[in-house]
């Protein structure tokens, strides 16, 4: 069984993120880049899976410009076999990307995709979904836990209930929660192996891929800050307040 | 003028508060606002829907496939019915965001995530970069607007007065069985819901284990508020990962939001930015989260949290 993990390239979650003067969009020019956490754990999955034996071959996908090479070259040091580059200059929204991870799947028939639940820049949260939809298999989002056998997955989800456990027929999509497992890191020797790792590059125009970027930005803005309080100096200074708050 | 369905969240007959909240940013967007419960035995939940203030149709589709809410069966049977919506609106819950790009994609449309302002029909804020940027976004009006509405930045819609007619649908379409629904294990616990209480107590990894985490029911039993805990405290494995609140897990506006040896990382200040009054407290005086609380105490919460429990009972 073959795996595709989506494996996006984000701002680093340690960044603190500015909004441009001008309110067209957030600063990234010189800003760490990083790959989506979500992303590594769909990864870390995919490799662990192979490690079990129950996937022979995983293959790590991007869409970005150029540059994304060294990122993709990570996710090969990470332990994925070989990487598909989708060149594009565009930024391309939720649609547009299972468009593209669709047309991925029809050239690849992985048994089981694995993508992040959001990514961390536009925290859509949608890709996975979409691309389940569009494939017409099943769908199992915000996976703390899964197990495979015999053609299906069961999938402990993290929903605002609880925990739910699904089994799903493969092939389908599993989109990762953070408590799936915790990536492991980049050993020196693999970044050595990973650069004889194939990288297939394909440009987006080639692919015939109706665009559903049908959502326009107008402006950006910064998030009405908190104003910083008071400190009380015991217990019962902080129940004289909330009392007078008529919050006690 | 906009003709707007919302998909009601209900678990155990109960309608979920999420979707009154739908109801309110549906009011935002206005124009004729119709409620879909999909379900085994959907009566309960669409009588509870029928009165929210605003509502002025029902749709009730009973299925004994629907007796769980799955994606993969859900889809097929709203986009079914979504003809003559200009929009389809879904609470940004871990129901409504595994549900609606799903819809979305079968109708080969773009989604909203996370409503949390309304500017005009087609015209809403969100927010991106976990809530450290906004953004304003418009969609196209020859489209079918599809829309997760971020609970926190709405209020519930009044419920009582109103009663909006309830009809039944029977769309006939095959359902995929390619998905099957195990089972659900659901905290049990009698404090208010984390999502809709008014007060909440949160704990950190500063409480320790599991064991200390009583410290921070007792407290919140004494206040009658719910229990939340940050990030570190549920992969430490102190409590079930419901309980989370943050970026990745539940965002809430309590009125009053206790955090209680929690540090503040970025990615938890996001899901209580909307609280009404934030306190925070913790040993180390540099925490960022005293950068966003209205009332902030430096101690030791092994000391500090039994004395404010004793206070407030």
């Amino acid at each position: 069984m073959k795996i595709l993990v989506g494996y996006k390239r984000v701002v680093d979650y340690n960044v603190r993120i500015q909004v441009q003067p001008d309110s067209s969009g957030v600063v990234t020019d010189g800003v760490k880049l990083a790959p989506n956490p979500f992303d590594e754990i769909a990864l870390e999955e995919a490799l662990r899976l192979r490690e079990q034996g129950l996937a022979n071959e995983v293959i790590v996908a991007a869409i970005g410009p150029a540059n994304m090479q060294s990122h993709l070259r990570n996710g090969l040091a990470m332990g994925a076999d070989r990487a598909i580059h989708v060149s594009t200059e565009q930024a391309v929204q939720p649609l547009t990307v299972a468009r593209i991870l669709l047309k991925l799947v029809a050239q690849e028939q992985p048994g089981l995709v694995i993508l992040g639940k959001q990514a961390i820049d536009d925290d859509s949260s949608q890709t996975g979904q979409m691309l389940a939809a569009l494939w017409d298999r099943p769908q199992a989002t915000f996976a703390s836990q899964l197990s495979i056998a015999d053609g299906k997955a069961t999938v402990v989800r993290e929903v605002d209930a609880g925990l739910e456990t699904l089994e799903v027929d493969l092939p389908a999509v599993i989109t990762t929660d953070l408590r799936l497992n915790e990536p492991r890191f980049i050993k020196l020797p693999n970044i050595m192996k990973a650069k004889s790792k194939p990288i297939d590059t394909i440009e987006l125009s080639s692919l015939g891929v109706e665009s559903g970027d049908h959502l326009q930005a107008i402006r950006y803005h910064p998030p009405q800050a908190r104003q910083k309080g008071v400190m009380v100096k015991d217990v019962a200074e902080l129940v004289e307040a909330l009392k007078a708050k008529g919050l006690l | 003028m906009s003709k707007i369905l919302i998909i009601a969240e209900h678990l155990n007959g109960h309608l979920n508060p999420a979707t009154g909240k739908c109801v309110s940013c549906a009011t935002a967007i206005g124009g004729e606002i119709h409620v879909l419960v999909l379900g085994n035995a959907p009566d309960a939940p669409a009588a509870e829907a029928a009165k929210l203030a605003g509502v002025t149709k029902i749709i009730s589709v009973a299925r004994s496939e629907n007796e769980h809410a799955l994606a993969a069966v859900f889809a097929p049977q709203i986009v079914a019915l979504a003809a003559g919506y200009s929009h389809l609106l879904t609470p940004s819950s871990t129901f409504g965001k595994d549900l609606l790009p799903r819809v979305a994609a079968l109708l080969g449309v773009a989604q909203i995530s996370d409503i949390m302002a309304v500017d005009g029909p087609y015209t809403f804020q969100r927010p991106i970069y976990a809530g450290n940027a906004l953004v304003t976004i418009e969609a196209p009006p020859e489209q079918t607007v599809l829309g997760t509405v971020r609970t926190a930045s709405w209020p519930g819609a009044a419920s009582g007065s109103s009663a909006a007619s309830i009809e039944s649908a029977s769309p006939e379409i095959t359902l995929p069985s390619h998905t099957r629904f195990i089972n659900l294990q659901q905290g049990k616990s009698d404090r208010p819901d984390l999502q809709s209480a008014a007060k909440v107590v949160s704990g950190g990894r500063a409480l320790g284990s599991a064991e200390n985490f009583k410290l921070i029911y007792q407290f919140a039993d004494a206040l009658g508020a719910g229990v939340g805990a940050s990030r570190a405290a549920v992969d430490a494995g102190y409590v079930p990962n419901e309980m989370q609140v943050g970026q990745t897990g539940k965002i809430i506006a309590p009125e009053l939001y206790i955090a209680i040896g929690i540090s503040g990382a970025i990615q938890h200040l996001t899901g209580i930015k909307d609280a009404g009054t934030i306190v925070a407290i913790n040993k180390d005086p540099e925490a960022p989260i005293f950068e966003v609380a209205d009332f902030g105490l430096v101690g030791d919460l092994f000391k500090i949290v039994p004395e404010l429990t004793a206070a407030v009972c």
